[in-house]
This record gives C-alpha cells, structure tokens and sequence, in this order.
C-alpha cells in the first residue's frame, strides 16, 4: 500500500514537473513571437515613412532619378523575405539615404525645409529603433535557446517541437568592412 | 545564481521587510515616549504617522522624490533626442515606457523612481544633457532602465520616504533646538515654551541617535551591489559598456556638486551628487550614507568588459 502511493507521489511529480516545463516553454516562444513582431512594426513604419522623404526631396533635387529608384527598390526590401532579411534591407536603407542626405546638402533651400529635416530625423530614428528590436529579439531568442538546450529540458524540447531560433545577425551592408575610394 | 529574477524577488522582499521595521519603529518609539512623558496621545498619533508613511511611500514616493529633485516632466516635442533614446531602449529591453523628467541643474546626474516598471520616471539633470554626447547618455540611461527593470526603483523609492524622513526630521529638530528653541529658553525662563523646547529636544536627541542606524539602514537596504549590477545589466542593453563608462568618467570629473543635494534622495542618483565635495566638508557622518560604490571601479568593470 505505502509502495503504491509513493509510486503515484513520484507519477504526479513528474506530471508537474512536465507541466511546468513545457508551459515555461511556450512562454519563451511566445516572447520571441512578439519580439519578432515588434521588429516588423518599425520596419513598417519605416516603409512608409520613406515615399514621403522621396516626395519631398524630388520637389528640389528631381534630377536625383537613380538615388530616388534605389531608395525605391530597397525599400521592397523593408516588407518581404525572412526576418534577418528585411533588417538587412533596412540596413543597406541607411546607406543609401546616407548618399540621400548627403546630396541634400546641395539644396540649401531642401536643408531649411523642416518637413526634411523632420523626415531625417524620423527616419534615423527608426533605424535605431529597429535595431533596439533586433537586440530585444536576440535576447529572447537567447534565453528560449538556452531553455531548450538545458537538462532536463531539452529531453522534452525536440520532441514536442520547440525548435531553437535563429538570431538575427547584421549582414550586407552593415558587416562589410567600410570601403573608402579617393 | 543572481540573476535578475533573484533580484526582484529580492528587491520586493526587501521593501515589505524595511516597511515592516519602519512601522515597528514608530509605534514602538510612540509607546515609549508615551509612557515615559505621560503623553496618551503619542501612541495613536505614531500609529496614524506609520500607516500614512507606510502607504504614501508606496503610493507617491515617486512624486516626492521627483518634486524633492525639482524635476519636470518632458515630452517627445520637448527633448526629441533624449526621449527617443529613452523609447529606444524601452524597446531593447522591453520594458514599458518610463516618464521623462529634466532637473534644472548644470551638475550632470540621472535617476530612476517608481514602484514598478509600469510606473516608473526617469530623471535626468541639464547637464548631463549638455555635457554627454549620445553614445555615453545612452549608457545613463540603460543604467536607469536596468534599475527600472530589477525593481530597484521600489525599493529605492520606499526608502525616500520611509528612512529618509528620520533623517531629515533629526536635521531639522537638532538644527531647529540648538539655534533657536536653545535661544529662546535662556531669554523665556521657565513656563509653556520652554516645555515645549525641552520635548523638541528629547525628541531631536532621540532622532540623532537613531539618524546613524537609519542611515546604517539605508546602506542595509541598498546595497552598492545593486549599481554594479545595473552598470552590468545597461551595458548589455547597449551592448557598448564603453559609452557608460566614460559617462561615468566625465560625471566624476564634473567639479560641480548638485545645487538641491538631500541626503534622503542621494542613493538614487547614478553617482553620489555630494561628489563635487569630496574629501572637504565630509565628515565621518556623511561617509555613512556612501550609498555609490567607488567609480573608479566602477569603470573600471566596465572597461573589462569592452575588452
């Protein structure tokens, strides 16, 4: 009798024991969900902050037409493909509308506009915002990582489909060595 | 393992524990003075004096410590840059954001205040504002949010009001008895006043007696521990330990003392806001309230981990 109700103690035990791992589990893939989430909200906000840059610029440096169609290509970028790929396109963004703002410097008339020189502001902003989300993002996928990997953990992770994520890793623009020409 | 979990835990743990000795203290110091002077009413009047404390301090410890500081809140169309630097890392943390203040002071420093991340401030004086550029106002903030995120502001908070008050009010009492009522009882003689001056100064001499161990109290509560490990925890929200670094450097290099310096709010700054009268009017009562750990190691931790 007493061997029985151990064996039922250590049954119900182990159920909790389960319990509370795999729901700890699911709390960490939900954060990195969300995590992910809030970087697609900039990237967003991003995307459409970029036309009305374009506008305003175009209105007193028209003749820029290759700048304006690159910006335009890359800002695609910012909306399709995988996670790292769009934060990448959001990178090589910010190099462009580096050349962008440095032609602006040509239009004293664009620079004293404070529609402009809201935009720049706006726009720099995001992408420091985007990569706030980014680490924010790392940082979750990190801790549910290390959660899937640990004993005792990580004998009921793979089995019931807790895949470890990737990180979100600057590549592109970003990772290459800065190129000078003279 | 300490990790930050273990720290707010903690930190809740520690606030109902300093609550609880406060309100013990009060009632128990009202009982005694009660009997002793044959007051009645000071027993009921040290009960009422501990529930309203007890509870103000978790309710508005806040807006004391910031009102204290006379600090004003800004938004986003004020100071743009420091508010977004502020929202950007709410969103690397991700912690809700905090209210923004500015302290009208040239004497650079920063704090964090609030009973949980839901209600939190972040304060920051003028001169920090002018004095850092962005990658080392980055780093001050980081460490106020980290201190938002483990809970230290609760405690931190709780203390203003709770510790803090006795020792103002031992301040107060021993400055107000030994100038004037001292005065005033050689000139009156006998009578009303000067049994009321006798009882100021029973009480005043009671409250600079307890002052050490309160301050001893506040050193208990906050332990310099909690600043390293909000430099630590900063740093990894930057990911550049070297911004708050040389922060710190320039903050210590800062002649300037703070213009509003209260002992009961110094241990929330980033750095000890007495700093610009280091090693002068310092006696040995003001090395008890060393609330800060030493900068110089301070940075020195974080350059380390740049490396």
């Amino acid at each position: 009798m007493v061997a029985l109700w151990i064996v039922l103690a250590i049954v119900v035990l182990l159920a909790l024991a389960l319990i509370v791992m795999y729901n700890g589990l699911v709390r960490r893939r939900n954060r990195v969900q969300e995590a992910l989430s809030d970087i697609d909200v900039q990237l967003k906000r991003r995307y459409e902050l970029v036309p009305n840059l374009v506008e305003t610029v175009k209105g007193y440096a028209s003749h820029e037409r290759e700048l304006f169609e690159k910006v335009t290509a890359e800002r695609a970028g910012l909306v399709t493909g995988s996670a790292a790929d769009k934060v990448n396109a959001s990178n090589q963004l910010t190099e462009t509308l580096k050349s962008l703002f440095a032609v602006a410097e040509n239009y004293p008339d664009l620079k004293a506009n404070q529609n402009f020189l809201a935009l720049q502001a706006e726009l720099t902003d995001t992408q420091d915002k985007i990569m706030a989300a980014q680490r924010f993002y790392n940082a979750n996928v990190r801790d549910y990582n290390i959660a899937t990997q640990v004993f005792p953990t990580n004998l009921i992770a793979r089995p019931l489909g807790f895949e470890p994520f990737e990180f979100i890793e600057a590549g592109g623009a970003e990772a290459q060595p800065v190129q000078v020409k003279f | 393992m300490a990790t930050i979990y273990t720290e707010i835990s903690s930190n809740k743990w520690r606030t109902v524990v300093v609550m609880t000795l406060f309100v013990a203290v009060v009632i128990s110091l009202g009982y005694v003075f009660g009997v002793a002077l044959d007051l009645p009413w000071l027993l009921p009047l040290a009960i009422v004096i501990a529930a309203v404390q007890a509870f103000s301090s978790y309710w508005w410890s806040d807006k004391l410590a910031l009102a204290v500081s006379g600090a004003r809140e800004v938004h986003k169309a004020d100071a743009p840059e420091l508010y977004r630097l502020v929202e950007n890392l709410t969103i690397a943390s991700g912690l809700p954001m905090p209210r923004v203040y500015v302290v009208d002071d040239s004497s650079p420093n920063a704090f964090a205040t609030g009973r949980d991340p839901g209600h939190s401030a972040v304060a920051v004086t003028t001169g920090l504002l002018g004095k850092l550029d962005k990658p080392e106002l980055e780093g001050v903030l980081a460490h106020e949010l980290s201190h938002v995120g483990n809970y230290d502001i609760l405690l931190g908070s709780v203390v203003v009001v709770l510790v803090g008050f006795v020792v103002l009010m031992s301040d107060f009492f021993l400055r107000y008895t030994f100038w004037f009522g001292g005065g005033r009882r050689r000139g009156g003689g006998e009578g009303e006043g000067g049994q009321a001056g006798a009882i100021l100064l029973l009480i005043g001499i009671a409250l600079a007696l307890l002052s050490p161990l309160f301050a001893l109290l506040i050193q208990l509560a906050i332990s310099r521990r909690r600043e390293l490990l909000a430099d630590s925890s900063g740093a990894l929200l930057t990911r550049n330990p070297n911004g708050l670094a040389d922060a710190l450097e320039r903050i210590t290099a800062d002649p300037q003392s703070m213009r509003r310096i209260n002992k009961a709010t110094s241990h929330l700054w980033i750095a000890n806001p007495l700093h610009g009268t280091d090693g002068r009017t310092r006696g040995w009562l003001a090395g008890l309230f060393d609330t800060h750990p030493d900068p110089a190691l301070r940075i020195a931790r974080l350059r380390r981990m740049a490396m």
